[in-house]
């Protein structure tokens, strides 16, 4: 049990950078961008074949990014440039990136990861080189956490590029980025150029997008053309719900409320799983049905809100009226 | 500074829907100069503003500022030039981000974007001074968000995000338009100060006569893409809503009703 909601912590954490990919476009630059579900698999595509092909995984795992931001970069221009509506740009780059994908792969839909050396194998045999690290690893794995070092190591990343996009989100171009979203003709009356902060931002976007795919290939063991299907929707799962429980009451507040949606969108399925008649296959229904509450959830509480709040209002109007009438008797009397 | 040369645009060109919103319109405004700008519905005010901004591009014609022609120039280089004002209260901020950052994006116009923070301590002091000058309390609220604002107090921040970095060109298109008379008169007395303060070149489009009377050094009355008259200096100064209708009949032979431009 224990081991099983660690291990839900874990991948959340690490899924929670494709999370704050999706932010980046969705609510940022109100750009619906579904490249997602193809530049996630690049950047597992790209950094497991690098590794195979025996290149440090460090570099393969930035190399992956890096195909990525060309991946949104290109969705990006198919916008600005093609005039190209969001939605059908993002849509191209995925079919088309489920090509250049397999074309990476070498042909094959699948590439093993397992006897290499990835990024977590480093820091694990890194961690396990220190003194201190049997201990700590036999007392942590008897409430359940069974390697330390990976879910230490994914949370300091994930919190490093939530700082960086915070920090990023409030620089001159990271203001115009979010103009960019919320008042396109204002930021172009000043001076922005806002084809340029589109390509820009969608690239960043799938930059993370990819890292995260990078990441979950090299924990995975494995890299694979399917990995991506309803990418897009687990990482709205985790702003939505994000949004819903944390608040948007600023930047840094968002960011790190897409971080925790993340990490309970992967409970719930990992609670949800446990459920007898569920099965892995069912997954993607799980995901829809989560968003699907998370949507209407909030939605549904605030309205009942609103008509506590109006019975309370009638209830005190008519207790006035009352209560007036009862002075009016007494002045009478 | 400013200079239109046979400026002409038409719109849907060989359709029932033909617009000639301007034809061959020459426009000489020097440095200082504000320019109020009149005309019933449709005369082509907008269309003048937007091209001269960039967001319209005219089928013949240049426009040139400080002696460039920016014709060729696309709307946001053209705008480290030009600050301006929309009729819309909603159109000239960022209603999801706060005050502060709303002025550092515009504070950025005419300088190259970087990543160093939009906001820092020194920009908040000058940010917080100007939006003194304004007397709203606005600078009280620089970490408020822009949309949780009035029109009346949206408009006013436009008005400065468009004059503080003192661009070469001012832009108003009836900016006081969509606000009450009360937030309406306090918009146009705040454009009249922040122009004197800043020695702005303007243009201010308006649907109130007292207003373009009110303000500015020259006034140019538009009709049907064209300029139909142009006053300047002591004429200017000396004339009155009366005037201004005798001369549009005298010249038009028709009457310019009330309901194509609001009188006072
Ligand atoms: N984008 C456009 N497409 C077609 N016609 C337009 C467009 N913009 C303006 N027009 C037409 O051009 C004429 C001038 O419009 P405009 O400059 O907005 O007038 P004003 O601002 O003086 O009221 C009007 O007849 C208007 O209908
Ligand atoms: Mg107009």
């Amino acid at each position: 049990m224990m081991v099983a909601f660690f291990g839900a912590i874990e991948t959340g954490i690490i899924y929670a950078l494709m999370a704050l990919g999706v932010y980046l476009s969705f609510r940022v630059l109100d750009f619906p961008d579904l490249t997602v579900d193809g530049s996630f698999v690049t950047g597992a595509a790209v950094s497991a074949m690098f590794i195979v092909n025996g290149q440090p995984p460090l570099a393969a795992t930035i190399l992956g990014m890096a195909a990525g931001f060309l991946a949104g970069c290109i969705t990006g221009l198919l916008h600005t440039k093609g005039k190209i509506n969001p939605l059908l740009s993002g849509i191209l780059m995925m079919i088309a990136l489920y090509s250049i994908n397999l074309r990476i792969m070498g042909g094959q839909s699948n590439v093993p990861l397992l006897n290499e050396s990835t990024l977590f194998t480093s820091i694990t045999g890194l961690w396990n080189g220190f003194g201190i690290s049997q201990p700590v690893n036999q007392f942590l794995s008897t409430i359940g956490i069974t390697n330390p070092s990976i879910i230490i190591f994914a949370l300091i990343l994930t919190l490093v590029v939530k700082f960086l996009t915070d920090y990023f989100l409030k620089t001159e171009i990271g203001l115009a980025l979010r103009a960019t979203g919320d008042n396109k003709r204002m930021i172009r009356s000043l001076s922005a150029n806002t084809d340029g902060l589109i390509i820009l931002g969608i690239g960043l976007s799938n930059a993370l997008v990819a890292l995260s795919g990078a990441l979950v290939a090299q924990h995975g063991g494995f890299a694979d053309a399917g990995m991506g299907i309803g990418m897009i929707i687990i990482g709205l799962a985790s702003v939505i719900i994000g949004e819903a429980l944390f608040g948007t009451k600023s930047i840094a507040r968002i960011t790190l409320a897409v971080i925790g949606g993340a990490v309970i969108y992967r409970i719930v399925v990992s609670l949800a799983l446990r459920v007898d008649f569920l099965e892995t296959g069912d997954m993607k229904l799980i995901t829809a049905v989560i968003v699907i509450g998370a949507l209407i959830t909030p939605k549904v509480l605030e309205s009942r809100r609103e008509k506590r709040r109006r019975l309370r209002k009638k209830a005190e109007l008519s207790e006035a009226a009352a209560a007036e009438e009862g002075r009016n008797q007494n002045a009478s009397t | 500074m400013l200079q239109l040369k046979q400026v002409s645009l038409t719109f849907n060109e060989g359709t029932m829907d033909e617009k000639k919103a301007l034809q061959n319109v020459n426009i000489e405004l020097k440095s200082g100069e504000f320019l109020t700008v009149i005309g019933s519905n449709g005369a082509g005010k907008s269309t003048l503003m937007n091209v001269i901004s960039g967001s319209v591009i005219p089928d013949t014609g240049n426009v040139y500022i400080d002696g460039k022609a920016v014709t060729p120039m696309q709307e946001y280089k053209r705008s480290r030039m030009i600050g301006r004002v929309f009729q819309d209260p909603m159109a000239g901020t960022a209603p999801s981000m706060t005050i502060e950052e709303n002025l550092a994006m515009a504070w950025a116009r005419d300088k190259k974007r970087s990543l160093k923070p939009g906001v820092s301590k020194k920009r908040k002091t000058l940010f917080r001074e100007h939006l003194a000058a304004l007397n709203l309390g606005l600078e009280d609220r620089l970490s408020a968000k822009v949309g949780l604002l009035s029109g009346g107090e949206r408009q006013a921040l436009s008005l400065l995000m468009a004059t503080f970095t003192e661009p070469n060109i001012l832009m108003l298109d009836e900016h006081t338009a969509a606000l009450d008379p009360s937030r309406a008169e306090l918009i146009t007395n705040i454009t009249g100060d922040v122009v004197e303060k800043f020695q702005l070149t303007t243009l201010m489009v308006t649907h109130n006569m007292q207003q373009a009377l009110d303000l500015g050094t020259r006034l140019i009355m538009m009709d049907k893409g064209q300029i139909i008259l142009d006053v300047a200096g002591k004429e200017k100064q000396e004339l009155t809503i009366e005037k201004l209708l005798n001369e549009f009949q005298r010249i038009r032979g028709e009457q310019l009703t009330n309901d194509k431009a609001v009188l006072g």
